[in-house]
């Protein structure tokens, strides 16, 4: 119901200014029209459903969005990629569906959700976490394997997880974590709290952890490498704000906020 | 409804011709609900139904055996079944002396503390967790000290029933002081004035009276237990056999099987249906006969 205002609102607005359009033509207000050459001006309300891992990033960005067409509205939603392919299954609200590994987009796709081919935007890698002072004064990935150190990892059935697998067979490691997490955010969590002695997280995770961490670099010739794929959902009724959105995060301006928050090209 | 407007009007002088004194009086016990009351209250509990039974109707059966017997599935089901005990044990360890203080005693800060016992329902199970963690975490308050004793909790099962205790324990001292309060305190004055120590009063007065409540409340702590989630995730960690409970499983499997996830979630449900009815019913009967009415009905309202 709210929606359905929200919507005649919208294009009562896009009416009004439709009409007014002529009267408008020579006021100052057309020339400083942003460079982004935006045929028609958008409006409306986006919904962004976006992993967990790009909260900083992606609300950045859509800031910026918002700024560039002052008549759109970016709603976020952050969480598993997993949880989010679920949501949109089964009937939310979705425009653009940005995730942090191309299995959980295959999953959308294979739902026939996904509008043309899903873009790689960014890429991450893991790195090892310590707790400042370094407990278990580890120094390599090696040592976080050794017995006695409370290692915690993700759960191999979340992208993280998977990867830190790949990682440690990549380096002929055996993992014995003392827990599993299910998420990335709680293994963060359980370093940054000084729980574990050692992580296995993003490099973007352990670089918005800042000083609650020390980062340990994996050292791997091959590290395995997560892509972040971005695709429209298509049964967005905002096809047009979803592109501008993607074409965004795509753009040299989004991925200057993905590299300065430490995420690899695609 | 009909013999709840009949009274009244029999009460009046004029009413008196139809409904004898013996009706009158069946009638002022006054058992009766308005229609809608009705109507509301199967809302209420199609509220409930309706999503088990969308659930249910999502079980890939075919699959099911396989699903719940699978390794992890096993090991899930065995550790929630054995912590969840384990925590319903401490529950009724620590709990019966908090609901009898607060039911019997009187002293500063009463109010105080039943406050803080409650605390555990409103706040978030991760908000639980996280306090848990700062307390017997590594360099959590108490957690330091016992981690230069060589005793480390977290990651360990004992965080997880420490977890559980935490949030299920307020439904056992509260389903127990509600009982001790409407049970009264008639028959343990009885039985002090006729000698009985304060320890004798409690084991065989006071305890065989509120036995009912106490069960109620161990069933809904065993329950909430079972159910924990939030807590045991931020202070215990999750790990097959060791920390990973069925809902911590049921969570995992969802990211990528969520035929799995549903099978555990009906596993779940199951058991906790099959242990309320079991516990709920068991004590009901030898305990109507044998204690005076208000005490059974209290455990119906528990």
């Amino acid at each position: 119901m709210r929606l359905f205002t929200k919507a005649a609102a919208a294009a009562l607005l896009v009416l009004g200014l439709a009409a007014c359009a002529p009267a408008t033509d020579t006021s100052p207000g057309a020339a400083s029209t942003p460079a982004s050459p935006a045929p028609a001006e958008l409006s409306g309300t986006l919904n962004v459903f976006a992993a967990a891992s790009l909260k900083g990033t992606f609300t950045e960005l859509a800031t910026q969005y918002e700024q560039a067409n002052p008549k759109v509205k970016v709603s976020l939603s952050f969480d598993g990629s997993s949880t989010l392919v679920t949501q949109i299954k089964e009937g939310a609200p979705a425009d653009v569906f940005a995730s942090a590994d191309k299995a959980n987009m295959k999953k959308l796709s294979d739902a026939g959700l996904v509008q043309g081919t899903p873009a790689d935007f960014a890429s991450n890698v893991l790195t090892l976490v310590v707790p400042p002072g370094n407990p278990a004064n580890i120094k390599s990935f090696a040592d976080a394997a050794k017995a006695g150190v409370k290692l915690v990892i993700c759960a191999p059935q979340v992208p993280c997880g998977a990867a830190s697998q790949s990682d440690a067979k990549a380096a002929g490691l055996t993992l014995a974590p003392v827990s599993e997490e299910l998420n990335v955010t709680s293994v963060l969590g359980k370093v940054t709290s000084g729980e574990a002695d050692a992580g296995l997280v993003y490099v973007t995770d352990a670089k918005t952890a800042g000083a609650k961490v020390t980062a340990i670099p994996l050292g791997l010739d091959k590290p395995t490498v997560n892509l972040y794929p971005i695709a429209a959902v298509n049964t967005s009724k905002v096809p047009d704000l979803a592109q501008g959105f993607m074409d965004l995060v795509t753009g040299a301006e989004g991925q200057k906020v993905l590299s300065d928050a430490g995420f690899g090209k695609p | 409804m009909r013999a709840l407007a009949s009274p009244r009007t029999s009460a009046k002088p004029d009413g008196g011709t139809r409904a004898g004194r013996g009706t009158r009086r069946r009638a002022w016990q006054y058992t009766g609900v308005p229609a809608w009351i009705y109507v509301v209250a199967a809302l209420g509990a199609l509220f409930i139904l309706l999503p088990l039974t969308g659930m249910v109707a999502q079980v890939n059966w075919g699959q099911f055996w396989p699903l719940v017997t699978s390794e992890s599935s096993v090991a899930a089901l065995g550790l929630s079944l054995k912590t969840a005990a384990a925590s319903t044990a401490l529950c009724i360890v620590f709990g019966v002396p908090l609901a009898l203080l607060l039911a019997r005693a009187q002293f500063a800060g009463q109010r105080i503390l039943r406050a803080l016992i409650l605390l555990p329902l409103v706040v978030p199970p991760v908000v639980g967790g996280l306090a848990l963690l700062y307390t017997f975490g590594r360099s959590g308050l108490i957690g330091r000290t016992l981690e230069l004793a060589g005793i480390s909790i977290a990651f360990s099962t004992t965080a997880v029933v420490m977890a559980q205790t935490f949030v299920a324990l307020p439904f056992l001292v509260l389903s127990l002081e509600g009982s001790l309060r409407t049970a009264g305190q008639k028959y343990e004055a009885v039985a002090a004035t006729l000698g009985a120590r304060p320890g004798t009063v409690l084991r065989r007065v006071t305890l065989p009276l509120v036995l009912p409540g106490l069960i109620s409340g161990a069933v809904l702590s065993f329950a909430r237990s079972l159910g924990e989630f939030g807590a045991t995730l931020t202070f215990a960690g999750s790990l097959q056999g060791v920390t990973r409970t069925l809902p911590l499983e049921i969570y995992l499997q969802r990211e990528t099987d969520p035929d799995a996830a549903v099978a555990l979630s009906f596993l779940l449900i199951a058991v906790a249906v099959v242990v309320v009815a079991v516990t709920y019913r068991a004590p009901r009967s030898p305990l109507r006969t044998l204690l005076s009415g208000p005490v059974a009905e209290r455990s119906d309202a528990a």
